[in-house]
């Protein structure tokens, strides 16, 4: 079996809008990384990392230090991060550096984002009659789901209601200020049943792992975290993905239940060992479904979960204790390592006053995002 | 169903006047898709061009609450009003995206009867009228 490997550093910045440049961001959540671990730059034997939009990884070597280690670009749509974390993973695994960083880290204008038909090899038609919007897809899967197996829309509510609860916990969450269940439902609907407040929106922000041998980690000064797992996976046949002109009948598979499966797997563990996990929250009807598509619970245990406060950070499966997408937006490059970073502190016991009780020992992080790929990871301490 | 998939001797993607739907369907897997593509999106072999009759129901939906950015949308000349759009489950199996052209949003219910019809846009479907159920 692999070899382990070991988180000794993680950083990140404040998500949300920002002055600074998307590299400027990636520069401060590696210092921030490489300070956690108690390590400078020159020590890192190998980069990997990645932006949607704000640019390429490679040239924040000007910034960091021209030390001559390989530093490859990754580009992976929503698992940019957590494929650049998986390259880590198996450059240390390989023997090819003992100290590998990963980063990743994004700047996306205001509003929705705005994909070009020709780019997912669609007809100029699925532009110009109006399909090509994201929130329909999130829109149009929840509302199948909630069909099938009785989700309410006051569960969407409070979904996203915990998420800024739990924002304004996170000092470098972007939606800080409670808002309440209420609110969120009036707020006004964007693509039915999906409204408003329950949605992420697209922003800026960095995240950085400095990732270690074993041997490599004992020198180093932070608590180290085991990473004992990171798995991605690309969809099967028959799943249910953003622009889709078609979707084959019968069950949907998962690109979620298949990543997630992998990790437990390679960790040797289940969902039910874990302690605190993120979600991909893209919006609330994605952490409701994702809780039953990472093996969390059964489809539609989420309604009656949720109402008992199962996945607050007092719960008994505490899900995106730092607010989420919902509450930190979405800086596509930089969400993946944003979920680890979180679970790297709540294992430490250092996430302040959103700390889970009870020392959790075990975490997982899972990221899901378009044309249907998604990155997981389980931790332990 | 027997019937629903007729076999069309032109390509798949060629602008053909005619009644259906154009898909394609793949003789290894059994897969059929529609708008047509020229492989099968499951095995990568060669798909058959195939009419579909474009009746079905209702498998999702939601409502586009707001006017998509434009450029690529275009905008309709009386303005943007709010629009459905969802997934039709046809008889053939397949679930084909299209914009419902429903009278009143309120009325939109998953599992209802719809036919779905192609011109120069996207698919669009529309309620069956009692004579279309069922076929």
């Amino acid at each position: 079996m692999s070899a382990d490997v070991l988180i000794c550093g993680a950083g990140r910045t404040p998500f949300g809008r920002s002055e600074a440049g998307g590299r400027e961001l990636a520069v401060a959540a590696v210092n921030a990384a490489l300070t956690d671990a108690g390590t400078e730059w020159s020590r890192v034997r190998a980069a990997f990392g990645g932006s949607d939009n704000a640019g390429l990884a490679d040239t924040l070597v000007a910034r960091l230090g021209l030390t001559g280690l390989p530093f490859v670009n990754v580009k992976n749509g929503c698992a940019t991060g957590g494929s650049a974390l998986v390259s880590a993973v198996n450059a240390i695994r390989s023997g090819m550096a003992d100290v590998v960083l990963a980063v990743g880290f994004d700047k996306h204008p205001r509003g929705a984002f705005d994909p070009k038909p020709e780019d997912w090899g669609l007809g100029a038609e699925y532009g110009s009659d109006g399909l090509m919007v994201t929130t329909q897809f999130f829109g149009m899967k929840i509302q199948r789901y909630m069909h099938d197996h009785g989700i309410t829309p006051r569960t969407l509510a409070l979904v996203a209601e915990k998420a800024y609860r739990n924002g304004g916990l996170t000092p470098e969450a972007w939606r800080r200020g409670p808002v309440s269940a209420e609110e969120i439902l009036d707020s006004g609907m964007v693509s039915d049943p999906l409204t408003r407040y329950m949605f992420c929106s697209p922003g800026a922000g960095a995240a950085a792992l400095v990732l270690c041998s074993p041997e490599a980690a004992r020198t180093m000064e932070g608590t180290p975290v085991t990473l004992r797992a990171a798995a991605v996976r690309t969809r099967r046949f028959g799943s249910f993905e953003v622009f889709s002109p078609w979707i084959p009948g019968g069950p949907l598979t998962s690109v979620s239940r298949d990543a997630s499966a992998a990790a437990f797997e390679e960790a040797g563990t289940g969902p039910g060992d874990i302690d605190v996990c993120q979600l991909q929250d893209t919006e609330s009807g994605a952490e409701v479904m994702h809780m039953a598509e990472c093996g969390f619970c059964e489809d539609g245990e989420q309604e009656r979960m949720i109402a008992s406060g199962a996945t607050e950070i007092g719960g008994r499966l505490p899900v995106n204790t730092d607010g989420g997408c919902i509450a930190n937006g979405e800086p596509i490059g930089a969400s993946g390592l944003r979920q680890v970073y979180e679970i790297v502190q709540q294992l430490r016991g250092r996430a302040g006053e959103r700390q889970v009780p009870g020392e959790p020992r075990t975490g997982f992080t899972h990221v899901y995002g378009a044309p249907g790929v998604s990155a997981c990871t389980v931790l332990s301490r | 169903m027997a019937g629903a998939l007729i076999r069309m001797a032109t390509d798949p993607r060629s602008p053909a006047a005619g009644v259906g739907l154009r898909g394609s369907r793949c003789s290894g897997c059994a897969v059929t898709v529609c708008p047509a593509e020229d492989a099968c999106p499951r095995c990568g072999g060669p798909a058959d061009a195939a009419v579909l009759q474009g009746t079905g129901t209702l498998w999702t939906w939601t409502v586009q609450r707001y006017a998509p950015k434009s450029p690529p949308y275009r905008i309709p000349p009386d303005g943007f009003e709010p629009f459905a759009l969802g997934y039709v489950e046809l008889a053939e199996g397949v679930r084909v995206a299209a914009v419902l052209d429903v009278d009143d949003l309120d009325d939109i219910r998953i599992g209802m009867p719809l036919t779905v019809t192609a011109g120069d846009g996207v698919p669009r479907a529309r309620p069956a009228s009692p004579g279309e159920e069922g076929t």
